[in-house]
């Protein structure tokens, strides 16, 4: 028999071999080898951290895993930080694992994301729009304020601008724009930066 | 003898305060569940089908409903319905179950807030205006989907969706154009390549053994590639590799009728080492 896992729009890239995949609304984040994330420090255990990561188990992070990380030269990771990372480990047999650096051992943006700022969740598909190249949003967001934005994703952003009140403005803003079109984002921008 | 009921809940989207949601969806869920209908003769129990008797309600007598509170800065705040950002950085947090007769059912404290008797008096007190509005709202959905049953109209939840909310990620079906459908289809048939060669003859080896086509190699000895080819997450990938296998059967089978005329029948499908076919007068011959 025939089962439905997934409903959602087919898509399809006749790039590199082709590919073709369900493009579905989702929040629930399944880990992927590769996938850059957000993750918050749970704990503390010897010389793992464990992180969530917001799928069904917690990924471990290695405190070697970092840029110019010795034994000697231990990264200053406290439970409650948050951390940018990628999955070196993700399947469904075994435990996800999380490195802070890439292939040749640099941290390539990754690391523990710095004090203050503001971390919110949205959906899978609104992190890919915000990633894709020359996304219309980022661009006139950053004609408003300057700020600090890390997406990672598993739908999670982090904001960090100048002022609580700026920081909020543009969470307010991401989180709508899931549902705004792009002439209501465009008019809500206008009058955030007439008054 | 008695029933034994399970409920499940799946949890598709919060924005906090999962303790009331979930305690309104379990109360009503077991309110509206139809269990079938038993008859007991002494020792004898009949348990009859939804079609033999309508099913019948379980004895609920009493709907306990969950009303939380986030309390800030020591108890100077009191939150009803906490959500999601609130639930995060709140101090404390009380839970009240209650029923419509201001009955309490549980009350739970948690956090790092000590609270003063005459808080979680009022506390009680909002809890029982809330349960009275939602129970009167539980009642009436839960008459309304008995009547809407009983007359034949639409119930359930898909029907219960909103479908001209923003949130309903509903798209209108599109009209696909089919008027030059015949023609394509008339190309590709024409395109394609030739079925492989289809036998029409069976070949007769001796009076009782004959032979229709050939059959494809045996592909038990692939397995393992097989199950790599499956891995590959891309379908275009599977798709090319299936293509690939079937060009190599074909190969096959048409290198084998070229030899067909002269050599004796290969039985290609078969596992055995040796195959023998008996024949009545002549020595066995022997095959591969």
């Amino acid at each position: 028999g025939l089962l439905v896992t997934k409903c959602g729009l087919l898509r399809h890239r006749p790039a590199g071999g082709g590919a073709f995949w369900v493009d579905s609304q989702q929040k629930r984040y399944v880990p992927v080898k590769g996938d850059h994330v957000i993750g918050i420090v749970t704990a503390k255990a010897g010389d793992v951290f464990r992180l969530d990561v917001g799928g069904s188990e917690p990924a471990s992070l290695s405190y070697l895993a970092f840029e110019g990380a010795t034994k000697r030269n231990r990264p200053n990771v406290q439970v409650g930080d948050l951390i940018y990372g990628q999955f070196l480990v993700a399947n469904k047999d075994m435990e996800p694992e999380m490195v802070c650096i890439d292939g040749s051992g640099r941290s390539n943006g990754m690391g523990i994301i710095g004090q203050d700022g503001f971390l919110f969740k949205v959906s899978l598909g609104l992190i890919r729009k915000l990633l894709a190249p020359k996304c219309e949003i980022i661009q006139e967001l950053s004609q408003l304020y300057p700020f600090e934005l890390v997406l990672g994703m598993n739908g999670r952003i982090w904001v960090k601008a100048k002022t609580v009140q700026q920081t909020l403005i543009i969470v307010n803003i991401l989180e709508a724009c899931e549902y705004m079109t792009a002439e209501q984002r465009k008019q809500a921008l206008a009058k955030l930066s007439g008054t | 003898q008695v029933w034994q009921i399970r409920l499940d809940m799946h949890l598709l989207n919060h924005d906090g305060n999962i303790t009331d949601a979930a305690s309104i969806a379990g109360i009503v869920a077991l309110c509206h569940f139809r269990r079938p209908d038993v008859s007991v003769q002494g020792e004898e129990v009949t348990v009859y089908t939804p079609e033999e008797r309508d099913p019948v309600p379980l004895s609920i007598h009493h709907m306990p409903i969950c009303v939380s509170f986030a309390f800030f800065h020591q108890g100077t705040y009191l939150l009803v319905d906490p959500t999601e950002r609130e639930e995060r950085v709140m101090d404390g947090l009380l839970v009240i179950a209650m029923n419509k007769h201001h009955e309490i059912c549980t009350i739970q404290s948690s956090g790092v807030v000590m609270l003063v008797q005459d808080q979680i008096l009022r506390c009680s007190k909002i809890t029982a205006v809330k349960v009275a509005e939602i129970t009167e709202l539980i009642q009436k959905a839960l008459e309304n989907d008995q009547k809407a049953r009983k007359e034949g109209g639409k119930f359930g939840f898909a029907e219960s969706i909103p479908n001209q909310r923003i949130t309903a990620f509903k798209m209108e079906s599109a009209a696909v154009d089919t008027n030059d459908v015949e023609e394509k289809a008339g190309e590709i048939i024409a395109k394609a390549d030739p079925p492989a060669e289809v036998f029409a003859n069976p070949i007769l080896h001796t009076p009782g053994t004959a032979q229709i086509g050939e059959g494809i190699e045996s592909s038990w000895g692939d397995l393992e590639e097989s199950e790599k080819e499956e891995e590959a997450e891309e379908e275009g990938e599977s798709e090319a590799a299936a293509f690939e296998c079937h060009k190599v059967e074909t190969e096959d089978t048409s290198t084998m009728k070229e030899t067909k005329n002269d050599e004796p029948i290969v039985l290609s499908d078969s596992e055995e080492e040796e195959v023998v076919i008996l024949e009545p007068q002549e020595l066995p011959r022997k095959t591969r």
